[in-house]
């Protein structure tokens, strides 16, 4: 059982209690004691970003996993022939395009690209003081613009994928074609509308930029995209090889 | 301008909106979206009460002609089934006690000015609210709403042809649960971060008050099990419009081949279920931390084995994804596969005892004050044992096999999932309103409507036990003229009659809500004599909820009695005390 030791009497602890009770706004991170005044600053906002996404990655994940899942189990089983009443096989593996290669590739060197443009926007935010006003430059930001060649390449993919699917079609896989082309067609068509999430983030870096917000503010969005951009370089990667060596 | 006004606005990401649409329509406040949150569930609980009221009403007199309604057809029946259900279970359970009180006290209670990401958490409600519009909207479309029951079992739910209200109606169904996830998943997302980067200083996690921790957990669920429906109903979605086999196996609609082949149902029910089973504990678990905080505040008593309460809400949110296959006993799974998903289901038995005991550890030797919110949690703590004590049945497949279709599982999971929750809900709004709106509740008109509650939904759900162990089919529209359940038909007038006077105690509640909003009694800041964050604030909180402070906490969220304090209660930003030794 605790016991109250302290001999304040406390009627409004609103007003009260000095530096025991009630302080001026303190952001701490949660329950820590590294805590400073004011708006968060730049790491704390980076911090939180990165968590929001983090979380913001779990669903997808499962989504994914999800569909992973509903893969196995339709690629095991079997069906009635109502023609020779015997049950047989309807996965007919589907012959994926090699241009489907050449997109891993460019998707791959877009994560690259994504990768410095995130490591040259944080230099530029750790070198300019977090309190920045918006339209302060913080010097020479487009040297090399990385973040238009990461939206072009990204541009790149999802018309190689658009162009993969119609040379699908070409073939004669369409989407209820067989349950391997209904799957060809589901995890490609849900990786490439999460991916365009990430284009349209690029977009909105490439507003900030054109806005002259801060520096900071800039940094941030770019390393949440960046960090989204890898997670859907890797997913890819894993489709690709769910696709290719599990059917 | 004052110190504290420049604090507040440093603190708070968006300054108070001044416009009516900024400030109540399209708020980034946490408060306003809460109570969005809110009475969007109170419409619609009275949608989905209203249509039960026409099943009762359909089960005892099968011909009667309603106005407004007409004659209810058997299709007819499985569609009031169907969309009470998933109004009730998505756009209430789910919305008003995470969606609503969540976002309203969790910053509050944890000593933040919002939530994490606030423009998200103003979509996250738009979303959801879109969400039950397109649900509603079946109603009027050719066909009308689907009849596949709430847990759309394919393929009754995957074919068009296969009945009336399978065509759009049908459509739109998945597609408002599909935007319900993303509304829902947003919201875990606000959750969850704010949880964790956002606390005051001091607020470590274990001094977060239950309420919080049942908040943060039910995200944790909500983020892992609704990305797995989202998934089901893309699925269903193509196997529907675009002529995939994932659920569909060879199947005729009236004599004609249907075009699909080799698809299983049984892949629905796994993924629906993985979904479903979670779905329970986000419906139940915020009623849980908020009972927990009103038994301890009601009581004048710490609560008993605040770690204990935090291990098992974790447990109980733990294991409640490793049950799902107890809904499909009735599938012809193995009996080793049933056999274990039966030992998880009974092992959730031991979280939740350990609830319940410690739920009546804190009663014991308490100073008990017998307020509204205080009668709500007994009754709570009452419908979860009663709800609850048959779950193990159920978790038996033997017995599920007999048990399965008939009243006995309705009888279960609306005392322990529904009436359970929608007490907490009640527990919540008469404890909060003061808080939320700055006036009292009207007493006597609460315990009325706690007495026609209690009494009335026990009158309701317990004899559909019996009902169902007598062998009452559950979905069957029309059973006056069956020969073998004749003698069972009093009990389902009973019920339908216990059903008219439950559902007119509920006028109360809305009268007492809408009158005290204007007319209560005037709320000081603690009118409770409560401990956590919330009360050391405003009545209503101020738009950054401190004033332009943040609080520091001292202290954990149930210090009550402690001996040697000048008051019987100990506030979590009060002066640190000290362990007797």
């Amino acid at each position: 059982m605790a016991s109250f030791s302290t001999t304040a009497t406390v009627d409004d602890p609103r007003i009260s209690l000095g530096d025991d009770g009630i302080l001026p706004p303190v952001r701490g991170g949660g329950g820590d004691d590294g805590s400073s005044p004011g708006l968060p600053d730049y790491a704390t906002r980076l911090r939180r970003a990165r968590l929001g996404l983090l979380v913001a990655l779990t669903p997808v994940l499962m989504l994914f996993v999800s569909f992973s899942s509903a893969y196995v189990v339709r690629q095991g089983l079997p069906t009635l022939d109502p023609r020779t009443n015997t049950l047989v096989r309807d996965w007919i593996p589907v012959t994926l395009p090699k241009l489907l290669l050449i997109n891993t590739g460019v998707l791959i060197l877009s994560s690259v690209f994504m990768e410095l443009a995130r490591r040259q926007i944080k230099g530029q935010a750790t070198r300019v003081p977090p309190t920045s006003a918006p339209g302060v430059s913080a010097g020479d930001q487009t040297r090399i613009p990385w973040l238009t060649m990461t939206l072009v390449l990204g541009l790149a993919f999802l018309f190689g994928q658009w162009t993969a699917w119609r040379q699908l079609a070409a073939n004669g896989f369409y989407v209820a074609t067989t349950p391997s082309s209904s799957f060809v067609y589901l995890l490609t068509g849900t990786h490439a509308i999460h991916l365009m999430g990430g284009v349209l983030a690029l977009f909105v870096a490439g507003i900030a930029s054109l806005l002259r917000r801060s520096v900071a503010t800039r940094s941030i969005v770019v390393d949440v995209t960046a960090w989204y951009w890898h997670f859907m370089a890797g997913l890819w990667i894993y489709i690709l090889c769910l696709l290719e060596f599990a059917s | 301008m004052a110190t504290h006004e420049i604090a507040a606005q440093e603190s708070h990401a968006h300054a108070a909106p001044q416009g009516f649409i900024r400030k109540w329509v399209f708020s980034l406040d946490h408060k306003v979206i809460g109570l969005q949150y809110y009475f969007l569930a109170l419409a619609a609980v009275f949608v989905g009460m209203f249509l039960s009221l026409l099943m009762r009403i359909h089960l005892i007199w099968p011909t009667a002609v309603l106005p407004l309604v007409g004659d209810i057809k058997p299709e007819t029946y499985l569609t009031l089934v169907t969309m009470h259900g998933t109004i009730m279970v998505f756009f209430v359970l789910t919305t008003a006690p995470q969606g609503g009180f969540g976002n309203y006290f969790l910053p509050i209670q944890i000593g933040a000015p919002d939530m994490a990401f606030p423009v998200l958490n103003m979509l996250s409600f738009w979303t959801t609210f879109l969400g039950f519009v397109v649900m509603i909207a079946a109603f009027f479309v050719a066909g009308g709403a689907p009849l596949h029951g709430w847990t759309g079992y394919a393929p009754l739910s995957a074919l068009q042809s296969a009945g009336p209200g399978e065509g759009l109606g049908a459509d739109l169904w998945i597609i408002s649960i599909a935007i319900f996830c993303i509304g829902a998943l947003m919201g875990a997302l606000n959750f969850i971060t704010t949880t964790l980067d956002m606390r005051a200083k001091g607020m470590t996690m274990m001094r977060m008050p239950l309420t919080v921790w049942a908040w943060f957990v039910t995200a944790i669920l909500g983020l892992l099990a609704f990305g797995v429906l989202l998934s089901a109903g893309i699925l269903l979605l193509m196997d529907r419009n675009l002529g995939t086999s994932f659920f569909v196996p060879l199947v005729t609609v009236n004599g004609q081949l249907t075009g699909h082949k080799g698809g299983s149902p049984l892949l629905w029910q796994h993924l629906f279920w993985f979904f479903g089973h979670p779905e329970v504990y986000i419906a139940i678990l915020p009623a849980m931390g908020m009972c927990s905080q009103l038994l301890s505040v009601f009581s004048r008593k710490p609560i008993f084995g605040y770690k204990a309460m935090v291990y098992a809400i974790m447990g109980i949110g733990f294991l409640g994804f490793m049950v799902w296959g107890h809904h499909m006993f009735m599938s012809g799974m193995s009996p080793y596969t049933a056999f274990a998903f039966s030992i998880m289901t009974m092992a959730i038995g031991v979280p939740s005892a350990i609830k319940t005991f410690n739920w009546l550890g804190t009663l014991m030797r308490g100073r008990i004050r017998f307020a509204s919110p205080m009668l709500f949690a007994i009754g709570f703590v009452s419908l979860f044992v009663s709800g609850g004590i048959s779950g193990p049945f159920l978790a038996q497949p033997v017995l599920d096999i007999q048990l399965h279709d008939t009243y006995f599982v309705p009888a279960h999971f609306h005392l322990i999932m529904g009436v359970a929750s929608i007490f907490g809900i009640f527990a919540a709004t008469y404890y909060w309103f003061p808080k939320m709106f700055g006036r009292m509740m009207n007493e006597s008109m609460a315990r009325w409507h706690f007495w026609f509650s209690f009494i009335g939904t026990y009158a309701i759900f317990m004899p559909m036990h019996y009902l169902g162990m007598a062998g009452m089919p559950r979905r069957y529209s029309q059973m006056t003229e069956v020969s073998y359940l004749l003698h069972l038909i009093p009990l389902q007038k009973f019920i339908t009659y216990a059903a008219f006077v439950t559902i007119a105690g509920q006028l109360i509640f809305v009268v007492n809500l809408f009158w005290s909003m204007f007319k209560g009694k005037k709320a000081s800041d603690n009118p409770w004599e409560a401990t956590t964050l919330e009360w050391t604030t405003a009545t209503p909180p101020p738009h950054d909820n401190f004033g332009g402070h943040t609080p520091v906490v001292h202290n954990g969220p149930y210090e009550y009695s402690v001996p040697g304090a000048p008051r019987d209660y100990v506030m979590q930003s009060d002066p640190e005390i000290k362990a007797a030794h």
